[in-house]
This record gives C-alpha cells, structure tokens and sequence, in this order.
C-alpha cells in the first residue's frame, strides 16, 4: 500500500510499505477514506518531537471502512464505515473508565520511554513518534486499528468523510478547550493560534454561551475564518500589542479564560522570540511558549488557562508567579477524544456546527509532501489539508 | 556471589481475586514475562523454569511454592542447582477507592561466579528492575485489556528499503 513516511525534519515521502495485519484480537483494519494533515502533525515536520525514526507512518485523524476485524470485535463488521479517535485506548482501565481516553495505562508499547521523560505514560496515538507507542498512521491506504471494540464510532448513514473526518481530532481538542474554561454568562475567551483547533476552540467557546470570544493571530485569512464562522473579534498580533488590546476590550478586567492554540512552536516577532529560538535550535529548550506567556500575563484574576497546544518536553520562562498570584487554573492535555465523540455528532447532525468548514485544501494521498509544505508555511491560505488515498 | 533484590509495584484495575489468580496459573507467565521461555509443572508447588539469558544462553531452574495465600500472596525459591539462584514474594492488596489491586513485587537474585555471573551481571546492573517493571506493565496489559500492545509486524516505510535488499 503506499503511505506518508516521515524520513527526516522537513522531509516527508508518500512510499510502497506492506500492508498492515491484525497483530492482536482487539484490532480492526480499515481502509482510509479520507485523511488529514494535523497542526501537531507540523511539530513532526519541523522536528521538534523526539523520537520520530525515519520511515514512520504518519497521521492520526482518519476516518475509513473495516475490511478485517480480529476475533474480539464484536461491535465492527466489514464495510462498516467508522471515525478513529487519535487516542489508542483499551477502555478498561483506571483512566479509560474515567472518561480520561488519553490518558490509558495499556496502549503505548513504549511505555518505559514516555516514564523516562514525562514520570507516566499517556496512550499511544496514531504516527505519533517512538515515545507515544511507535504506531503507523493512518495517512496510508490502510491502517491498523487496535481496541477497535473500544474507541471507533460508526457514521450514520448520509454522512459524508468530510463532514466527519475533524471528529477524529480538531473538533473534540477545540471543544475540550473550551469546555476546560468553565464558561459562563458573560465570558470573555480569549484564543491565541487560529489554526484548525483554534478555529474549532473558537466556535466550541461561542456554542457554550461565550458573551466574546477574541480571536488572536498574524494571517489575515484565518482571523477572517473566525469572524465569519464563529463570530469572533479578532486581533492581529502583528499590529496590536495583544497584552493591552485584551484588557481594552473587557474593561480592564482581562480574558475570563485564555486558550493557548498554538503549543510550542508560538511565533513571535520581539526580543524574546529571538530568545527562544536560539535556546530551541541549541536544544536548550524544546518550546517556544510565546502564546501560553501572553496567555498567563494576560488572563482575569482566577481565571483558567485551557492549553489543547502541544507541549514536547521543556520550555523556559513561564511565568509562574503571575498564575499563582492570580489565582490561576491551568488545564491541558491531549483530547479525551471517545468522552466528545457522539455528543459532537448528534451536534453536526443538528446543523450546530459543520466543522468541515475549516478545510480549505482537498489532495490526493500521493500530494501530501506538498500538503504539509504549503500548511507548514501558510501558503494559499491553506488551514487544513484532507487527503484522499 | 553478587546479589540483586527488585522492588515494584503496579495497581490493575481488577479485583486481587482475579489477579492472584492470574499469577498464579503459572502458564500465563511466559505471556508477559519476556525472557521466560516455559514452565512446566511438576506438582502442585513445584515448577520448572527456563529461560532466555544474554547471548543466545538457556537458564534453568526449579522453583517451589513457599508461600500461598488465595487472593493475597505468592512466594517462592529456586531450588538447589539453579542457573540463577531466585526467591520471591507477589503481595496482592486491594488498592482504595475501587481501583482495583496493588501488586507489590520483591525479587532477589544471587548470580553465579564466571563468565555466566558476569554476562548475567552486565544485563541486571542495566536494569533489572526495568525489565521487571515491564513484565508487570504487561501482566496488567494482559488483565485489564486482554492482550499485551504491541506494534511488532506492523508496516513502516524501513520495511522496504530492507526487502529491496534482499
């Protein structure tokens, strides 16, 4: 089959590998229908995740049909047509029952290497790196899907793969952050990143009764795709110094809640970008956290700080003293994806949201090397990129 | 004689009924104990083990039951003549607020002199804890998902530049 192989920083290659087997009882395989380029996917790009071993497969939002079920899934038949949720998760443990999907104790094989870094091992996630379970991807012609009883949802018929393809990830991370803010009558949320899981944090904010939600970025299209779709203010951080703008815009009073959606590869154009990026090209520090220092700076006393941004390992110069003296909350972490899975689709099917509107470019599998290149660089007002094996 | 004692603990989201009795149906061992090749029974505590050392070597040895109590603890020792001369104690205490059993594991091992006790030496001083610390973490895998994970036989894009080789 052919697949997206990561072979270096900045190199992807679409290549012949073999065809995934079951390997276990609990795995599915399923034929990709459609798939798309992550955000998260970028920080692999740009090499910024340790542990990524040339040939890898890649990708983690997918969404396809069976062709082969191992003799523990009942629940899946051939030709059903399913969502995938990025998390790998058995379902069965501590964490699983406890709606916490990734955070499983029993899917990362690799779990020793995540102890090393992190203490404790998260679950394993499709085309993630080593360090999340090595698992080959689903920007393939096939993929293998393990616990396949346990996460995969089956679309409704009349459905189509765009439509559905951002509930593997963008959706629910977006809806998570919005849902760590805790909003109520009268919020202000503040979004920093306006990529596809800012776009889909904005929108989530503004369903869950936002009074505004400020959207925060550099490209003129994408803080256009909030204005449009979600009704969002915006700020161009290029033009604007965000810190003062925020507090003009709520009164003096600062964001109730701030959603940093751009993780550790944050741009900035002052000093201290300049900083950062110097520590990360030496490897003094893996993130440059310019959104997430805004964020903390910029937030209400008591406030929350909701980060759906990837972090990898280190980054300097938090400043912690301004969260505890103002009483902050911060909450994180990859997507529970299976805890917002159905509630996000009666929601689609209700017209409440249509999230494919954050797809702007429609490629074949073969044209991923390009697909990454133009997202990576934000060329053609590309803000997501779905492939079609 | 170098000796080597392993302390870890992990919590399994089942009852210590289940997991006691898990362990002690020895033929699921070498599931989620890597180097554990067999154990074949040879009484009602008595077993024999072998298993894969470093270099290509085969371990043996015949171990009894000392301690055993249903749904609370496993001890053991390796009898006279052993490769690698081992005793244990499995504990099994339920863990609070329903979250299932702690395991708690203790394992000391004696090495033998010679080339054997060095080799063997080389592989416990890189981590004989962690390779334990792995046989639990799959022992758990076993008991709360059914199967251990696994990406061994999946596809990647070095499988084909190394069948191109060939």
């Amino acid at each position: 089959m052919k697949a997206v192989c990561w072979i270096a920083p900045n190199t992807v290659r679409v290549q012949q590998v073999p065809d995934p087997a079951l390997l276990n009882p609990r795995d599915a395989i399923i034929r990709v229908t459609l798939t798309a380029i992550c955000g998260s996917d970028l920080h692999l790009y740009d090499g910024y995740i340790p542990a990524m071993l040339p040939g890898d497969i890649l990708g983690h939002e997918f969404v396809g049909e069976v062709v082969e079920v191992g003799r523990e899934v009942n629940n899946l038949k051939i030709g059903d047509r399913v969502i995938v949720p990025f998390p790998i998760s058995c379902g069965n443990c501590f964490f699983c029952r406890r709606d916490l999907w990734s955070l499983c104790d029993n899917s990362n094989p690799n779990a020793a290497m995540a102890e090393e870094l992190w203490g404790y091992s998260p679950a394993g996630i499709y085309g993630y790196s080593q360090i999340l379970g090595g698992y080959a991807g689903g920007q393939a012609e096939y993929v293998r899907v393990p616990f396949a009883d346990a996460g995969p949802l089956k679309i409704p018929d009349g459905m189509s793969d765009e439509q559905v393809v951002l509930l593997t990830d963008v959706l629910p991370t977006g809806y998570q952050a919005a849902e760590f803010c805790d909003i109520r009558p009268g919020d202000s949320v503040a979004v920093w990143g306006c990529g596809p899981v800012g776009q889909a944090a904005i929108k989530s904010a503004a369903l869950l009764g936002a009074e505004r939600v400020i959207a925060i970025d550099r490209f003129e299209e994408r803080l256009q795709m909030a204005r449009e779709w979600s009704g969002a203010e915006t700020l161009n951080y290029a033009e604007v110094d965000v810190i003062d703008a925020l507090k003009e815009l709520t009164g003096g009073r600062g964001p109730d809640a701030c959603i940093d959606a751009a993780g550790m590869e944050a741009h900035d154009f002052g000093l201290e970008g300049v900083y950062d990026r110097a520590k990360q090209a030496l490897c003094l520090e893996t993130g440059r956290p310019h959104a997430l220092r805004q964020a903390i700076i910029a937030c209400r006393k008591g406030g929350v700080i909701s980060v759906p941004g990837v972090y990898g390992s280190f980054i300097d110069k938090v400043p912690m003293g301004a969260a505890f003296n103002k009483g902050l909350t911060l909450r994180m972490g990859q997507t529970h994806v299976q805890r917002y899975l159905r509630p996000l689709l009666e929601r689609i099917q209700r017209g409440e949201i249509d999230p494919s509107f954050i797809i702007t470019h429609r490629m074949r599998l073969d044209d991923a090397p390009h697909g990454y290149e133009i997202f990576k660089h934000k060329q053609d007002e590309c803000v997501k990129v779905v492939l079609r094996p | 004689m170098a000796s080597i004692e392993v302390r870890t603990a992990v919590t399994i989201n089942r009852s210590p009924h289940d997991v006691y009795s898990a362990w002690r149906a020895l033929e699921n061992i070498p599931r989620f104990m890597r180097h554990i090749e067999s154990i074949s029974q040879a009484g009602e505590r008595r077993s024999h083990w072998v298993a894969r050392g470093p270099a290509g070597l085969r371990l043996s040895w015949d171990a009894e039951i000392v301690a055993d109590q249903e749904g609370e603890l496993i001890a053991w020792r390796s009898l006279p003549g052993a490769d690698v001369e081992n005793h244990g104690l499995v504990r099994f205490k339920p863990a609070p607020g329903d979250r299932g059993t702690e395991v708690h594991a203790l394992i000391r091992y004696r090495l033998p002199g010679g080339v054997l006790g060095q080799a063997l030496g080389n592989v416990f001083n890189q981590g004989a804890g962690r390779l334990i610390q792995g046989d639990l973490r799959r022992f758990k895998q076993l008991m709360e998902a059914g199967e251990i994970s696994t990406t061994e036989g999946q596809p990647s894009g070095r499988q084909r530049e190394r069948e191109h080789g060939r």
